[in-house]
């Protein structure tokens, strides 16, 4: 989330798409409802399925699963053609003006730069015109036809409304209704917030529909101010921290990237990271990268580290593809390619695409571990359940650890909410039994591990011996000593550059990242928390409430990173000038002599409106990016392409219909279904009374919601004969599904290309372990391919078919 | 043990103990469930089970987010889905808490023939003492609102005590404090219909004409409330009834009870009174009913105590 | 005074004109006082602050236990609810929050390490000691077998394939850290968490 939960109350509209916040963030949505009754807020829903959450829009559109992108461009087209956008804001702080590259294009389908051999882009075109200075060229008057503004007003032209209802299945006048009400935030004083979540990420294309909308925010002045922003509600309560934390495969702590093979050296590596100012003036904060790296170097190893190895740089793994994500590690599974994998407190039997394929890799593995307070399907997907996990235990070789772990209740730490919060919690209680918490776990199996490398030497064992590990319990280092090691301490007295004075003893905590140091002299295990826990003490166990005019900040409740600053880019509240576009809502504003408001502003706070630094400090041009040059795989404006099995063609585009840039393996692609034999458009999604696959395990959330089903619209009942509450079998190319059937009005058949096309939803909490029903889970149908970008599987858009059956015997 | 003394309640189930009201001047409290907020997300139900520690049987799906089927000795509160078109073809999805409504005029209490086994207390909470109960069901048939559930275990009946013991100790009940979106709201009985007129008017703007209060006067108004926006329609909330009424056996009943009790008592009348409580109360159908009242047909209910509010 | 359902029942069959007018409850207001609400649980419980473990709406929580966290008391978790001060939740918990209660104790929550051989049918409790023991030698030996030094152009590389890890979303970032400090240390990469599921 850019901003916080509490403000949405400020928006003036709120557009849920790609979420579905009512049920999937109960107790953020209450602030929506906030937003209706103080602020006089319109709530608008586009779902394929009308929601809970659409149970209390003031308007509904249904969309077809898949399409968000040429909503969304749809969206754009209109607000350039009525010229619905925040003009003084798009000039300033957008790249609106900046001139593209002559060899930038886009025709049928792909950008320019495309290889089919490949399968990839040559993105040197999808950038800027530079000066002689390095500057990236523009025109403020929007007159030069290849400023980002008119490229873009000439790509999202093809989105009419129209083709968008063609493409969408969405009826026109609702499309047309919503871009009025979108239209309006253009207001400098008019807020819109966006609430999305994996209805957006879990598409071949999800990472661009967030673009997409981002655009729209950015065009509208949405971006920065109170009420406004772009809202990822996220999942897990820690899944920000660990994506904080680095805990991706192409990560490190901080979002700093795993080296590749191609960076030999630490400089080589360094030389792509401190982005160069494209303005002049910007900050272009990452070309402080080398501080962050070599302080986390310095946490890691210690004394090892030094200027003379490079910081350790080399005992870092560097990668050889972009990412080893849970896809690629499955397919690696699945050809013999790994002998173990550990699952903590993660469920990949449930949780990731094609269930069958999970179940086949798993069961080449030669051992399996699991740490989990809960007796989860994988730590058991080799024993036989009947349908719902078919398997031959005796034909099963791999070793397999079921480790039982405390839960939230029984141990101290952090966690980071979707706001960037980092919220300390109090153990309440002993484990049960013999559990130990993860922390105890992951030492123990070091100590182990180390020792067996000190006694009998074997593969580069340096990083291990040297790893610090320098906790007042070895065996089970407190909590409070990992955060110090995240927030960071001066190893040497620091001086002021210019005094020589000392401002920091070595061994104090640092207050937070802007004293961090590029010559070994500090240590930070995360650059980003750098704040968290200082010599004031623990701040993310602060717990005062005060909220200044209860415009949703609470700056001293928890602590947010980074620099406990609560809304993101909140310079770009206000104007030039530094004078709040909404006065009524001031974030931040100029007083003559400092940035003083109710946050922490982007940059020093003497920083003058006139130095012109822009909000977007992370962007080397200091603005938001209407274009994203080469940051996005797909290209720099997002393009609708269908999902991977789609009921119809791309009609933009036949010949490239779907993601051209997708990372599909063989025997994925080959388990792809076709619209003959599975011609209804599926979706995945949670229920409100569960949480993924723990809540079965809780008595009153079985009670809530027992027994797995799929809804279906009441047209396609007929169609098929399906009665209220009946069995159906759901099958995809990949599996079946046999369960009860919701025949509702709330989902309605699209027309789409001029065809009915029919909606599935398939809810995805069940499985065979807890106290629910037994179930087969979702995600037996649901298909592996990724996003390009991040490869989040597309479990939001598949294909399958539908046919009444009768009972099952055992039900 | 004891958090309540006599002088708490303003009624008490078949009782001429006349209460002292001693606590009238307390502020009658009232929960106000705004449907048009509510997102139907069943914490109130979860919060509910929790905090009185109930757990129903797992059941099964069946064809409904309404998950328990029906309200039970240990499903206190439920929430109903009605997927509902309206004049202008748009779907609405009304959904609606549903459980005890705390009427001020209580047929509960006043068909229930246990001594003290239905109370109500000053605040206008309306409970029911297990330990008085004899199970007999005729609150159930009593209740206008269809919210009482008898036991198969230990014979008594059973519903939303709205907290009473969270109450007592100054605590809103335990599904208002849960609610999410704030479609439940606890205070006094004043503050919550000032509020409900807010929210009223706010729903008016938004285009709901017929947007309302439910506080049905046919049972003295109630300690539950509901902002409906379509008030003039309350069936159209899985059967919310347009206009609930105590039926008119129980006000036969209270009425036969004094008179016996002081002129003695007529055998005969008596034992054909009860084999009709006790075999058919659960189920009682028109007819049954019609019976009761032609058996219990001569006495004149006798007015009932007015309650200062 | 109680009256049960089946004594009511069998004192319609006898003579209640002379002996039980008492027993419908005329004149026993002195037993008014006997009945009770429900005694409130929470008067002396130990109450602890944290936070939910669902989703990232993170709301502040209050946990409930028994026992006064005396040296002879083992506390247990009797209730959870929602942190009134908490500026997102302000006290509101969604079904799953206000179930927290039931996941702490779940029959399925697991007490003691459990193993499975190859082909095995079943699993048995093991000791901590020999699970740490065995997976620390599965993971050594993988690790010595297919660690890549350097790659086919000679570049250092040094990076582990052959086992993999999934990273719990739900654990505190003091847990995450630590566990990419022992993964990476490792060379691990096929390494991931919840983000994307």
């Amino acid at each position: 989330m850019t901003n916080t939960w509490q403000d949405i109350r400020n928006a003036n509209l709120v557009i849920v798409m790609g979420g579905n916040a009512a049920e999937a963030h109960p107790c953020g949505f209450k602030w929506v409802i906030e937003a209706k009754i103080e602020n006089g807020a319109k709530l608008v829903v586009v779902d394929p399925r009308f929601t809970r959450t659409a149970s209390v829009a003031d308007y509904y559109a249904p969309i077809r699963p898949g399409t968000d992108i040429a909503f969304l461009s749809g969206v754009m087209r209109y607000l350039l053609e009525k010229d619905a956008i925040q003009h003084e804001y798009v000039r300033a702080y957008t790249n609106a003006s900046l001139i593209v590259k002559d060899g930038f294009g886009f025709q049928d389908g792909l950008f320019s730069g495309y290889s089919e051999e490949t399968r990839s882009y040559d993105k040197s075109s999808w950038d800027y015109e530079l000066d002689e200075q390095g500057y990236a060229k523009s025109d403020d008057t929007w007159q030069h036809p290849r400023c980002v503004i008119n490229l873009l007003r000439q790509h999202v032209a093809r989105y009419t409304p129209e083709t968008v209802s063609r493409i969408c299945g969405t009826p026109q006048d609702k499309f047309l209704h919503i871009c009025e009400l979108i239209a309006a935030t253009a207001a400098p004083d008019k807020a819109m917030t966006s609430l999305f979540a994996l209805g957006w990420t879990q598409h071949s294309v999800g990472a661009q529909n967030i673009r997409s909308m981002a655009m729209i925010q950015l065009l509208l002045g949405n971006i920065g101010v109170a009420g406004g922003g772009m809202n990822a509600l996220r999942g897990h309560s820690n899944i920000q921290g660990l994506t904080d934390v680095g805990l991706l495969s192409n990560q490190m702590p901080g979002y700093l990237n795993l080296p590749l093979d191609k960076e030999t050296s630490f400089d080589e590596y360094m030389r792509t990271k401190q982005f160069k100012p494209l303005r002049p003036g910007q900050i272009s904060y990452w070309q402080n990268t080398r501080k962050f790296v070599v302080s986390l170097q310095k946490a890691l190893w210690g004394d090892a580290a030094t200027k003379d190895n490079d910081w350790c740089y080399d005992w870092l793994p560097k990668l050889d593809v972009p990412l080893y994500d849970i896809i690629r590690a499955f397919e690696m599974m699945n050809n013999g390619q790994m002998g173990g994998y550990i699952c903590q407190g993660f469920n990949p039997l449930q949780a990731f695409p094609d269930r069958g394929k999970i179940r086949r890799g798993l069961s080449k593995l030669k051992f399996l571990v699991t740490m989990d307070p809960l007796d989860t399907e994988t730590s058991r997907f080799w024993q036989d359940f009947g349908p719902q996990n078919p398997a031959d235990s005796a034909a099963i070789q791999t070793e397999v650890f079921q480790l039982p772990t405390t839960c939230f209740a029984e141990e101290n730490g952090s966690l980071v909410n979707s706001a960037r919060w980092l919220q300390w919690h109090w153990k309440a209680a002993d484990a049960p039994g013999e559990a130990q918490s993860d922390i105890w776990i992951m030492a123990g199996l070091f100590h182990r591990l180390r020792e067996l490398y000190r006694k009998e030497g074997g593969a580069f064992p340096d990083p291990i011996l040297n790893l610090t590990w320098k906790y007042t319990d070895p065996v089970d280092p407190d909590p409070e000593e990992l955060a110090k090691e995240m927030n960071g301490r001066a190893l040497a007295d620091l001086e002021d550059p210019a005094t020589k004075a000392v401002v920091t003893k070595a061994g104090t905590l640092l207050d937070g990242f802007a004293q961090l140091r590029d010559d070994g002299s500090t240590a930070s295990g995360c650059w980003i928390f750098s704040g968290c826990f200082t010599e004031k003490g623990n701040q993310m166990a602060r717990r005062d409430a005060t909220d200044p005019r209860e415009q949703g900040i609470a700056p001293n409740w928890a602590w947010a990173w980074p620099a406990n600053r609560r809304i993101l880019y909140n310079r770009a509240s206000a104007d030039l000038d530094g004078k709040p576009w909404n006065p009524a809502k001031p974030v931040i504003a100029w007083n003559g002599s400092k940035w003083v408001g109710i946050d922490v502003p982007d940059y020093t706070p003497t920083t003058k409106p006139s130095d012109s630094v822009g909000p977007f400090i992370m962007n080397a041009e200091g603005m938001g990016r209407l274009f994203a040059r080469d940051m996005m795989a797909e290209g720099p404006f997002p393009e609708h392409y269908e999902p991977l099995e789609s009921p119809v063609e791309n009609v933009l585009h036949p010949k490239v219909s779907h993601n051209p840039v997708a990372r599909v393996f063989d025997d994925d692609r080959a388990a792809f279904g076709s619209p003959k034999n599975f011609p209804y458009v599926a979706t995945t999604y949670r229920l409100t009374e569960h949480f993924h696959f723990w809540t079965k395990h809780a008595l009153i959330n079985a009670i809530l919601q027992p027994e797995e089903f799929v809804e279906i619209g009441e047209a396609l009942a007929r169609e098929k004969g399906i009665a209220q509450g009946g069995w159906v079998k759901v099958s995809s190319k990949r599996g079946v599904v046999v369960c009860k059937a919701y025949v509702t009005k709330r989902i309605k058949p699209l027309t789409v290309d001029g065809r009915p096309t029919h909606v599935v939803g398939v809810p995805l909490h069940w499985g065979f372990t807890g106290q629910a029903r037994k179930g087969y889970g979702a995600n037996t149908l649901t298909p592996s391919v990724g996003d390009a970008n991040t490869q989040t599987p597309e479990f939001k858009a598949f294909l399958v078919n539908v046919e009444k059956t009768s009972a099952p015997m055992t039900a | 043990m004891s958090d309540l003394q006599s002088q708490d309640y303003v009624r008490r189930s078949a009782s001429t103990m006349t209460p002292p009201k001693a606590r009238s001047h307390e502020d009658q409290v009232a929960k106000l469930i705004d449907v048009s907020r509510c997102i139907g997300c069943k914490a109130c139900q979860s919060a509910c089970m929790e905090w009185n520690d109930l757990r129903q049987e797992i059941g099964h799906f069946e064809g409904s987010y309404e998950n328990p089927s029906d309200l039970s000795p240990d499903v206190w509160t439920l929430m109903k889905f009605a997927e509902y078109e309206n004049e202008q073809g748009n779907l609405e999805w009304l959904i609606r808490k549903d459980g005890c409504m705390h009427c001020e005029d209580p047929g509960c209490l006043k068909a229930c023939p246990a001594p003290g086994a239905i109370v109500q207390y000053a605040n206008g909470i309306v409970d029911f003492i297990s330990d008085k109960c004899i199970g007999c069901g005729y609150c159930v048939k009593g209740c206008p609102f269809d919210i009482p559930r008898i036991s198969k275990t230990d014979h008594k009946s059973y519903k939303c005590t709205l907290c009473s013991d969270r109450v007592s100790v100054g605590l809103e009940p335990a599904c208002v404090k849960a609610c999410p979106t704030g479609a439940i709201m606890f205070g006094s009985k004043s503050d919550m219909k000032d509020w409900a007129g807010e929210r009223i008017e706010d729903l008016k703007s938004r285009g709901f004409d017929k947007a309302g209060l439910y506080d049905p006067p046919e049972v003295g108004g109630t300690h539950v409330m509901y902002v409906l926006h379509h008030a003039d329609k309350p069936s159209l909330y899985s059967g919310l009834p347009d206009k609930p009424r105590i039926s008119p056996v129980v006000g036969a009943w209270k009425g036969i009870l004094k008179p016996l009790a002081l002129v003695g008592i007529g055998l005969a009348a008596l034992a054909g009174l009860f084999h009709w409580v006790t075999e058919g109360p659960n189920e009682v159908t028109e007819d049954d009913e019609a019976e009761g009242a032609r058996v219990l047909g001569e006495s004149k209910p006798e007015p009932e105590t007015e309650t200062t509010p | 005074m109680s009256l049960t359902r089946r004594e009511f029942i069998k004192f319609t069959g006898l003579g209640l004109a002379a002996s039980s007018l008492g027993m419908l409850g005329f004149g026993a207001s002195g037993e008014a006082q006997a009945a009770a609400v429900r005694p409130f649980k929470l008067t002396h419980a130990t109450e602890t602050r944290n936070t939910c473990t669902y989703c990232s709406v993170a709301c502040g929580i209050l946990i409930y236990s028994m026992g006064d966290r005396a040296k002879n008391a083992r506390s247990n978790i009797i209730h959870i609810e929602g942190d009134p001060d908490h500026p997102v939740n302000r006290g509101t918990l969604c079904p799953k929050g206000s179930a927290l209660l039931d996941v702490v104790h779940a029959p399925t929550r697991l007490k003691a390490p459990r193993y499975r051989p190859p082909g095995g049918t079943e699993f048995k409790e093991v000791s901590w000691d020999f699970a740490l023991d065995r997976i620390a030698r599965l993971m050594k030996d993988e690790r010595d077998k297919h660690f890549t030094a350097r790659n086919a152009a000679g570049t250092t590389v040094n990076r582990w394939t052959s086992v993999g890890m999934l990273a719990a979303s739900a654990s505190s970032s003091e847990t995450a850290y630590l566990t990419w400090k022992v993964a990476r240390s490792l060379g691990m990469v096929v390494f991931d968490n919840q983000a994307r599921v």
